[in-house]
């Protein structure tokens, strides 16, 4: 690579600053890790710091960009040249324009209040300057994805994102289970990287360069089914890192590592990775219906998919994964819906960001309080004696439920609106997939109700510590509930903040086109007014069962489903009977004929020079007149035959 | 006397010889044996060269005899160390080199 100095075309201000962004926290991560213990002491702040300049360098940028007026906000900030071979030349840079630069605000602020929280989660782990090493590579990884100003410096940051995964879902691999699950992310995580890949080669085949400016302006010359292709590969990807279906098993098992890295995951880096993906790509997304169409049924069934496991979830993570996986739903259902739902797409990962952020941490605070117990079979009644923890996760809570005037209401609303916008002229779909998102909205609020119920509310069902002695709930330290309290806020008035006057989908207007209007087929009032009904009456059904009938500390057996969705649906038996036997079938058989065949050619050509040797020492005697006699014998038959062919 | 009766002498003395090689186990007696053949070896070049009425025969015995003249050196030596080590001049028990 050849770093030929900073350049950039921006026409404002401060945007070469954006390298900056990338290199703080991959700087920290370097120097956490390379002076060992010597930092032990002070490495964590170090690792704090790190997101918080970053996020200093986004807020500039973004007064900056604030400036200039919206045609004017994309900037291209180059390094220099990376590759050079034959035709294909490809410039590293970043790509600076209100996505990505919405994108830095959320993970630079968002991973900041986690990295805070994390400075008194992990307190007592030893390794806690390695944890925050990892968490400013893991930082750096996603900065570098959504700055990236081509497809390919993108697939580094998406590489960094999974390998650091892996290290944190890892982070105490002691245990084997724990690592087991950090393997398992990672090689979902690789099947996806094989569409990226084939997305790549595809696209410089066709167009020759893996620059977004280049690829946004060759795409609507491609030919539908090659545009399909592509976007059918890019959703491959995007299901893999967004843990989709049917990438979706690995999201669940990652809540092996810490619950900051949860939250990490699930709110601000990683699992929006693929939304990013798909919203970046809009001009071949736009270009491809029946690419978008299977986008949007990707995003209905991991929507149902998770909302169906979270209602039968006791773990209280696992309960939070399963909703990730399907709020992620809603977020690639608007993206699949086309310019109409970009900017929703986007808009909600945002305020799902700060709510998700909250409750994870509202989960970490409640395990820290109690003995790192997350059955919330052994839970209840903790609101009275965690009282901010208690606020703030209701503040998550109402936010995800979507309920006025939370930041959910403001986000998921309009996912639901638009996926009631007839497609191409087509009403199935509005129908199809409006109910889908309509319904998960009640399905959503009851497990997310269900969850917050078996937590704070209700009769208290702790079990003793290890050690014999009673549980006593104490709230978090102010270094875990300040950056709780800030999401909070967050969830409580974000969305109207980014909803009121189309603030938000003007702001993104530059990268996803003019956002069109439609109107669907059901009024907008009586959906936001459905919606709500479902989602209190879904709610106050989660209260009748689980604040105010007992809730029973062993798990009930439950109905069909309910078994099903506490296996996940089955994913790992149908992962195991579809892939892992057969694979491991295959390798079985591959080094059966290794052996056999390989190695049998081998060792069989040395056996059998063995043997011959075996033969031919037996002819050396040792004795000299026997020695002799075959001279003798030899020279005598010799001369007969030449006697008898000379004559 | 034509000169056929000396290469017949020649062969005769090689025959025997060569017997006693193979037959005799005192490393000195076969040593005589092969001393035995080496000149028979002698006599028949010498004749040659007198049939072909060059030199070339009586060149080749002078070569046989300085080998052997080496050979007779070395090989007394051998069957010296060998005596003094296993108080046997035997061949047969000299069969250390087997397979």
């Amino acid at each position: 690579m050849l770093i030929t100095g900073i350049t950039t075309d921006a026409a404002w201000s401060g945007s070469a600053l954006a390298p900056w962004l990338v290199g703080i926290p991959l700087l920290s991560a370097a120097v956490l890790l390379l002076t060992g213990r010597k930092s032990d002491r002070w490495g964590h702040w170090l690792g704090v710091l790190a997101p918080l300049a970053s996020l200093a360098i986004g807020v500039v940028l973004l007064l900056n960009m604030l400036g200039v007026s919206a045609d004017q906000r994309s900037a291209n900030v180059s390094l220099g040249q990376w590759i050079n071979a034959g035709a294909f030349r490809l410039d590293a840079g970043f790509r600076i324009d209100p996505l990505s630069l919405t994108f830095v605000l959320l993970v630079t602020f968002v991973g900041t209040l986690i990295h805070v929280y994390s400075v008194a989660y992990m307190e007592h782990d030893k390794d806690r300057r390695r944890f925050f090493a990892y968490m400013n590579l893991f930082v750096a990884a996603m900065l570098l994805l959504v700055t990236a100003n081509s497809y390919l410096l993108l697939f580094v940051g998406w590489e960094g994102v999974g390998l650091a995964s892996y290290l944190l879902i890892g982070f105490w691999n002691h245990n084997p289970v724990y690592a087991v699950a950090a393997k398992k992310a990672f090689v979902a995580n690789r099947v996806g990287d094989i569409g990226l890949i084939v997305a790549m080669g595809l696209l410089f085949t066709h167009i020759g360069a893996l620059d977004f400016a280049s690829v946004d302006a060759g795409a609507p010359k491609l030919s539908p089914g090659l545009l399909t292709a592509i976007g059918l590969m890019l959703l491959l990807a995007a299901c893999g890192k967004s843990a989709q279906f049917p990438l979706q098993s690995w999201l669940g098992d990652a809540m092996a590592g810490p619950t900051p890295v949860s939250a990490l995951i699930h709110a601000a880096t990683m699992v929006t990775a693929g939304v990013y993906l798909v919203v970046r790509s809009n001009a071949i997304f736009t270009a491809a219906p029946d690419a978008r169409l299977v986008v949007t049924i990707v995003g209905a069934i991991s929507l149902a998919f998770g909302a169906i496991v979270g209602c039968a979830k006791d773990d209280i993570k696992k309960a939070l994964a399963a909703s990730t996986m399907s709020q992620i739903g809603y977020m690639m259902l608007a993206a699949g819906l086309g310019p109409i739902g970009y900017a929703f797409a986007i808009m909600h990962l945002v305020t799902h960001g700060f709510f998700k952020a909250g409750l994870f941490l509202g989960a970490g605070s409640v395990m820290h309080g109690m003995d790192d117990q997350t059955d919330m079979r052994f839970y209840g009644g903790i609101g009275r004696t965690m009282k901010i923890t208690y606020f703030t996760v209701m503040a998550g809570w109402l936010a995800i439920l979507g309920m006025f005037p939370f930041s959910g209401f403001f986000s998921k609303d309009p996912i639901i609106e638009s996926a009631f916008v007839p497609q191409d002229g087509q009403t199935w779909r509005a129908w199809v997939f409006g109910l889908v998102a309509l319904i998960g909205a009640g399905v959503t609020s009851f497990y997310m109700s269900r969850l917050f119920f078996m937590t704070f509310e209700g009769k208290r069902r702790w079990t003793t510590k290890a050690d014999g002695s009673h549980q006593h709930p104490h709230e978090a330290p102010a270094l875990m509930t300040v950056p709780m309290i800030i999401l909070a806020i967050g969830s409580v008035g974000l969305g109207a903040f980014l909803a009121i006057g189309d603030r938000f989908t003007t702001w993104l207007e530059p990268v996803t086109g003019p956002h069109p209007e439609g109107s669907p087929v059901i009024p907008a009032g009586i959906l936001i007014a459905l919606s709500l009904v479902l989602v209190i009456g879904a709610a106050a059904f989660a209260w009748s069962r689980y604040a105010v009938s007992e809730v029973p500390v062993i798990p009930p057996v439950g109905t069909l489903v309910t078994q099903a969705a506490r296996k996940d649906l089955y994913q790992d038996v149908v992962n195991d009977a579809a892939l892992v036997v057969p694979g491991q079938m295959l390798t079985r058989s591959l080094v059966y004929g290794d052996r056999a065949v390989v190695d049998g050619t081998v060792s069989g050509v040395a056996k059998t020079t063995l043997r011959v040797g075996d033969l031919a020492r037996k002819v050396q005697t040792g004795h000299v007149r026997s020695y002799a006699a075959t001279m003798t014998l030899g020279v005598v038959v010799l001369a007969a035959v030449v006697l008898i062919l000379g004559s | 006397m034509t000169l056929t009766h000396y290469v017949v002498l020649a062969a005769i003395l090689f025959s025997i010889g060569a017997t006693t090689v193979l037959v005799r186990r005192n490393a000195i007696i076969v040593f005589m044996g092969v001393e035995l053949m080496l000149n028979a070896t002698n006599l028949a070049l010498v004749t040659f060269s007198r049939m072909h009425g060059n030199l070339t025969g009586q060149v080749l015995a002078f070569f046989v005899m300085t080998v052997a003249a080496a050979e007779v050196v070395i090989g007394l030596a051998i069957i010296i160390s060998i005596f003094r080590t296993r108080r046997s001049a035997s061949v047969d028990d000299v069969n250390l080199l087997k397979g």
